[in-house]
């Protein structure tokens, strides 16, 4: 009896002590044992985020539980859990391109009120982030999305070995201008053939790295960084959907046959299926000079003890005769439809985008879209690639962001990776069969495709 | 209001005797055919749940143009236009012959490895159990597992694989792909399965041999018959059901190979080793075309079931000579 009293009153000790906490402990208790799940990529940013997100549940006391999934699976998982109507993810760092299937299935909450009631402004963005991540349909008022991670194609190379005296001279000798980061597609093959199967501190060494990836984005994602250049549009800027002449346009069919060259040319034997992960193996064992990939891997890469610091160079993707372009990656951060905890989940959003969590962001190495910060007079010299980091938002284009995206993509992929490393016809006819297939798409979904 | 009988209580006065009589004696009323339904039936919901029901739903979806990721878009049917649509791709056509040679080349070396393999192991020599259980190592692992350590092995500038290729030919290792080149890459996926399964027909080719009787060979040998003779004339006939049981095995389970080729190599260069199976898994997982996918699903369990059916009749003959 008397260990039952005794039971009895520490019971009550604990209820009272919990009740000063919930007094004094502001939101942290009240919100104890709430928890909300966020889904992303696995990559080096999502590590950063998880750093961050501490600070969320220190000042709201809701627990983050992450689920991430490696990139060659990322797009199957979480569009199969939308689809599904799935409960997994609350928040969902979504690729760009997901956003007008999300939006027109409803599978991401439209954050317009909210946003207004937050006071939360598109135009605090970077306009490339907002049209890419957030707006469906494209440039219109209509927000499905936070932008989270401002990303894009850019390159690394190895500054160390572009600043050896013997290397430059025999560049000089062999082109008749200084070795430096090449500033065109022309440029970029010359270093490439310069540096493939040189050998450099005893080691053959390649030319380049570049996207070959045939099952999920690869290929594409690397591709169209030439094809944008080359003169590439994806439909009639005054005709939507019209691709004929234009997808398959005679300096497309250029830029597609370039892509093929730099792959022949300066690529490491093997990469015929290779994507970011790849690059990043060839580069930091020392493989390769140059090395295509996102700006989301290049923070990670410039703290490698082998090939980070004094030994990287960064460079925005190359000119080409028709322009200058890079590819958009990045996502926006959004709330699932079927989420249980759509409250807390738009908390978390409001947190997200606040300046000063923004720019702990970009500290902890992930890509802030908040024009507060990376338009802020210290940002270039943040990090030693911020430059060409901010050059290269300014030059974005993105693949479709359709609701049939998939279905554009696995057909781009496949023709693309049928001419570039299988050799199966011309680059004419990779890109007039993928006007074929993309018609055949867009009629399916009901839309009008003009033929001319 | 129930009256709850205590069990010690119900021991001592017999009351437990009645109460449980009373379902027994409903029990006692079923007919043998009705008792009989009533085991199998739990068996027949769940396969009615998770076979049956599924292919009619299906077969119901391979008429409409469902698309699940624009599921917003209204549901119609749409008759045989899937069919027509699959029937008429030129793509499918090509996939379908990919994996038919991917069949009949993985199949055909399995079974004449296999069945040499199985002569070897069945004469009982030294180390014949640890060299057994080597041979069926590969077929125990993960198709999964294969696949990704393949990848490492076959990896031209690291890879074991080009090194030894390279030793013995002079070639450099690094001047060819094994599954990065259109003409290497469907013999790779073919080697890769066939030494993963060979040890599998080697197992079913050698209960075929271990079941002839040994007085056969007994009454060949007075008869003065040749080991050559003897083999084509008593262990090739009566193991034949083995081998066309192996063959049908094989060739079901190789034509929806999935898993191993898509890690290997994702059905590329291009499309040189996309199986149909991998075209299947990506029109229905990755472009969400649910209403063409199952049209092909089932094109595709139609072909399987055809020819199997053809051939188990093939397999019943040969069995009755």
């Amino acid at each position: 009896m008397r260990r039952l009293k005794w039971l009895g009153s520490a019971a009550t000790s604990v209820a009272l002590g919990a009740a000063v906490l919930g007094m004094f402990g502001g939101g942290e208790a009240a919100a104890q044992g709430k928890q909300l799940t966020l889904c992303w990529a696995a990559w080096d940013p999502a590590n950063a985020l998880v750093e961050l997100g501490k600070d969320f549940t220190k000042q709201s006391g809701i627990e983050m539980k992450y689920e991430f999934v490696p990139w060659t699976s990322y797009a199957d998982r979480f569009l199969n859990e939308l689809n599904s109507h799935g409960k997994l993810c609350d928040l969902l760092i979504g690729d760009s391109q997901w956003i007008g299937g999300a939006a027109e299935n409803k599978w991401y909450v439209k954050l317009n009120d909210f946003f207004d009631k937050e006071h939360i402004s598109m135009d605090d963005f970077v306009p490339a982030t907002v049209v890419g991540y957030s707006e469906w349909p494209k440039n219109t008022p209509n927000y499905w999305a936070l932008p989270a991670m401002a990303d894009a194609v850019g390159w690394t190379y190895r500054k160390d070995w572009f600043s050896r005296p013997e290397i430059q001279s025999a560049f000089k000798a062999k082109y008749g201008r200084d070795l430096a980061p090449p500033k065109t597609y022309d440029e970029l093959k010359q270093v490439g053939e310069f540096f493939q199967g040189r050998e450099i501190d005893g080691k053959k060494v390649y030319g380049a790295y570049i996207f070959t990836e045939r099952g999920s984005e690869g290929i594409t994602m690397g591709v169209t960084n030439a094809l944008y250049n080359y003169g590439f549009s994806y439909d009639n800027p005054k005709k939507p959907y019209q691709m004929q002449g234009i997808v398959n346009s005679p300096e497309a069919a250029k830029g597609l046959e370039f892509y093929k060259e730099l792959y022949k040319c300066c690529t490491a034997p093997g990469m015929t299926n290779a994507y970011m992960q790849e690059g990043l193996d060839a580069f930091k064992s020392g493989q390769v000079a140059m090395q295509m990939n996102w700006f989301a891997f290049f923070p990670g890469l410039y703290k490698d003890p082998n090939v980070g610091g004094d030994k990287i160079g960064f460079f925005v993707n190359p000119a080409g005769p028709k322009g200058h372009f890079t590819q958009l990656g990045g996502q926006g951060i959004s709330v699932v439809a079927t989420s249980e905890h759509k409250d807390d989940a738009l908390a978390y959003i409001k947190w997200f985008a606040q300046p000063t969590v923004q720019q702990r962001w970009w500290q902890l190495g992930g890509y802030s879209a908040l024009k507060a910060v990376v338009d802020a007079p210290d940002f270039p010299k943040s990090a030693a690639f911020a430059p060409q980091f901010l050059e290269s938002m300014g030059i974005v284009k993105d693949f479709w962001a359709e609701p049939s995206y998939a279905q554009l993509l696995l057909d781009m992929q496949k023709r693309v990776h049928d001419y570039v490393v299988a050799d199966k016809g011309t680059s004419q006819q990779a890109l007039d069969l993928l006007v074929k297939d993309w018609t055949k798409v867009f009629k399916e979904q009901g839309k009008d495709v003009a033929s001319q | 209001m129930s009256t709850i009988i205590h069990p010690d209580h119900a021991a001592m006065t017999g009351a437990g005797e009645v109460a449980l009589s009373q379902p027994m004696k409903h029990v006692r009323g079923l007919s043998d055919r009705t008792i009989a339904w009533l085991f199998v039936a739990p068996t027949i919901a769940l396969l009615l749940a998770i076979n049956i029901f599924p292919l009619v739903w299906m077969i119901r979806l391979s008429f409409t143009n469902l698309n699940l990721s624009m599921s917003y878009l209204p549901l119609r049917f749409i008759g045989l236009d899937n069919f027509t649509d699959i029937l008429g791709d030129e793509d499918v056509w090509f996939r379908l012959q990919t994996t038919a040679r991917f069949v009949l080349w993985s199949v055909a070396l399995e079974m004449v490895i296999g069945f040499g393999l199985a002569l070897l192991i069945k004469r009982q020599f030294r180390g014949h159990s640890f060299w057994t259980t080597i041979i069926l190592l590969p077929m125990m692992l993960s198709p999964a597992v294969v696949g990704n350590f393949w990848t490492l092995l076959l990896q031209p500038q690291i890879g074991p694989f080009n090194h030894f290729i390279s030793l013995l030919t002079g070639v450099p290792a690094s001047s060819f792909s094994m599954t990065g080149e259109v003409v290497l890459a469907p013999w790779t996926i073919v080697l890769v399965d066939t030494w993963m399964w060979t040890p599998y027909v080697m197992l079913i080719c050698l209960a075929g041999l271990r079941s002839i009787p040994d007085y056969i060979y007994e009454a060949a040998e007075v008869d003065r018959a040749s080991a050559w003779r003897q083999f084509w004339s008593i262990t090739l006939p009566m193991t034949v059901p083995f081998l066309m049981l192996a063959v049908l095995f094989r060739a079901i389970e190789n034509f929806k190979m999935f898993d191993m080729v898509n890690l290997l190599t994702s059905g590329g260069p291009g499309s040189t080793t996309e199986l149909v199976s991998i075209t299947l898994k990506r029109a229905a997982f990755e472009k969400w075309r649910t209403g063409y996918s199952s049209a092909l699903a089932i094109i595709l369990f139609v072909t399987v079931f055809g020819a199997a059916n053809i051939y188990v009749k093939a397999l019943n003959k040969v069995k009755q000579r």
